[in-house]
């Protein structure tokens, strides 16, 4: 196309780097557009699924962004949601069958949530209102940038969960066993941070403590 | 006392604007207003027609509930000295025993619930209000007498800022916040909130501390079991384990009296809450498939929190109904609730709790029904008229 005339973008000008970093912060899928919450709760009980999640949404929406991105000008509008699912479902099943081959036990406690993927808001969200519109480099980062801004929330939670409701961090013991009031000490675990209303209330709190923190964020009402 | 006014005096102009302490000047007010009576009038037109302010009012809930903290302390150490058979206690002994076990949480829910509300009081630079001197004695009352300290502790904070602040503090809440409290330890710490272990503070070890529910519970889940409740008049009386205040129907009911005598409490929830749970316990008769549904359905008035509930928890005006007849269906409905869940969901024995945070949440529903209700019907009436002209 007519690139070849312009002056070639740098890898990572101003505009590319915010790509990646506005999803952390000021643009995050679920703390400020409130996408993919179902299974930022249904995952985040422990760290290690929480991570795998988060790796495994950013491969999808990595490469599926890159896809739509290079076929966006061969795409009929009218059919173009079909080739976006039909581009996600590929690459979803690649990501579980590669976790079935080489992390069987983390796929087995995502059980559902990695096919699931295919209908995270997040992914669609980005194909329909990135992807289809620039460039294939843009497009990668966009997809990276919101898929750690995701991940990064994902993991913030599954940390406090698994913290407080098991007393460990990634399966390893942190809270003495002696503590415990089983073993004479004084300690339990919260059971109520292991259940899914404990997940919302804490992907609450983020939302309150960005908010309070920027106030652009807090909507008029 | 001339001195202490003296001394507010001296301090004051620090926390006001521009003073050393302006920071804390929420703090000083909460401090000041709760010893003397302020003396700010009000300068325009108002609508007040009684001197009855919140303070007031959360002291004479408090007041009510004296008698029913009282009788927990006493039934504390009675349970205790009645679970281990070696030593019988005489009732300054029992009383005695109860104090040690309950003043200190009663001190943790007030130091720790207050501290909360002071903190974000500041923060959000509001008055401290008043509107936890009640929860802060409700929460010791609804816990089992064994409870840890630093539990009553996280619940604490946990239900002023996620079952009232987040909502706006004092008067914006949901959820009562003391039974956002109780149910939070419910669910995070099962096993220190129910059970057969610790109802009885000190429990002796070869006695079983199941409450009256707990006993019903077991004869529906385990088989062949038969189902012997305590007497009716003791466990109106209290004589039986359970948690701090909810035990004695009998000093529940003087703080009904109180309540209800002083205007704080609305007659038609806690009527139609007894209703409600009594229609629906000879529903459970009427249909008799085991020993749990054949309790008649006085016995569910006086045993665990159902009394209680329907007393000081249902009545909250910021949380219940506010119109009318809102109120029947509100009380109407935690009863039968009440019952229900109690009954048939063998996880949770107290249904109480359950049923008046669900009430809780469709308070404002009921609420929104009512009054279209009127609307529609003073709108017909209206068109009635018109027609007849």
């Amino acid at each position: 196309m007519s690139s070849e005339k312009k002056e070639r973008e740098p890898l990572f000008s101003l505009k590319n780097r915010k790509l990646i970093t506005a999803p952390l912060g000021r643009d995050n899928p679920i703390t400020v557009q409130v996408l993919g919450i179902c299974s930022a709760l249904a995952v985040t009980a422990k760290l290690e699924p929480a991570f795998v999640m988060a790796i495994s949404v950013m491969a999808v929406m990595g490469i599926g962004n890159v896809v739509i991105a290079a076929l966006r000008n061969t795409i009929p509008p009218r059919i173009r949601i079909i080739v976006q699912l039909v581009v996600i479902a590929a690459l979803v099943i690649l990501v579980d069958q590669v976790l079935k081959a080489f992390a069987y036990d983390v796929s087995k406690q995502l059980s559902v949530f990695v096919g699931l993927i295919i209908t995270n808001c997040i992914i669609m969200g980005r194909f329909e209102a990135f992807a289809m519109a620039n460039k294939v480099w843009p497009s990668f980062l966009d997809g990276i940038g919101n898929a750690w801004g995701y991940g990064w929330i994902l993991i913030v939670v599954a940390f406090f969960r698994e913290l407080l409701g098991s007393g460990t961090l990634w399966g390893y013991q942190l809270i003495p066993n002696a503590w415990y009031i089983d073993n004479g000490g004084f300690y339990a675990n919260n059971g109520m941070m292991i259940l899914p209303p404990m997940a919302l209330i804490t992907v609450g709190v983020i939302i309150w403590v960005q908010r309070y923190r920027t106030k652009e964020l807090i909507e008029e009402n | 006392m001339k001195a202490l006014r003296n001394f507010l005096d001296k301090i004051k102009p620090q926390f006001e604007k521009g003073g050393k302490f302006a920071k804390l000047q929420s703090t000083f007010e909460a401090f000041e207003t709760f010893l003397y009576v302020p003396n700010r009038v009000t300068l325009t037109g108002s609508h007040i027609r009684d001197a009855n302010d919140l303070k007031r009012t959360m002291a004479l809930v408090v007041l009510a509930m004296i008698p029913a903290l009282l009788f927990g302390m006493w039934n504390v150490g009675y349970q205790h000295f009645l679970s281990t058979a070696a030593e019988t206690g005489d009732i300054w002994q029992n009383f005695w025993f109860g104090c040690i076990r309950v003043f200190p949480i009663i001190v943790v829910s007030y130091v720790v619930g207050l501290g909360t509300e002071f903190v974000f009081a500041q923060i959000r630079g509001h008055e401290v209000n008043e509107g936890f001197l009640v929860s802060g004695m409700l929460i010791p009352l609804v816990m089992p007498p064994d409870v840890p300290l630093w539990m009553v502790a996280v619940a604490t904070v946990f239900a002023v800022i996620f079952g009232k602040e987040v909502f706006g503090g004092t008067g914006m809440n949901i959820l009562n916040p003391a039974l956002t409290a109780r149910a939070f330890l419910f669910f995070a710490y099962p096993k220190n909130m129910s059970g057969d272990q610790v109802w009885i503070a000190g429990q002796g070890d070869a006695v079983s501390g199941a409450t009256p529910l707990g006993d019903a519970l077991a004869s529906t889940t385990t088989p062949g079991s038969s189902l012997t409740l305590p007497d009716t008049m003791d466990m109106f009386y209290g004589f039986m384990p359970g948690s701090i205040g909810e035990t004695s129907t009998l000093a529940i009911l003087i703080g009904a009296v109180i309540l209800l005598f002083t205007g704080m409490a609305s007659w038609r929830i806690m009527l139609s809450v007894f209703v409600g749970g009594l229609l629906m316990g000879y529903i459970f008769n009427w249909v008799g498939a085991n020993a749990y549904m054949e309790i008649s359905p006085w016995d569910h008035m006086v045993m665990g929190g159902f009394a209680f509930g329907a007393v000081f928890m249902a009545t909250d005006p910021v949380t219940a109904t506010q119109s009318t007849k809102g109120k029947y269906i509100y009380g109407f409905l935690i009863g039968f609730f009440a019952i229900l869940v109690r009954v048939f969901n063998p996880a949770y024995p107290e249904g109480m709790m359950l049923a008046i945070l669900l009430m809780n949440v469709f308070a404002p529903l009921i609420d929104h029904y009512v009054i279209q209700a009127n609307v529609k019907k003073r709108r017909k009436r209206w068109a009635a008229a018109q027609v007849a002209a």
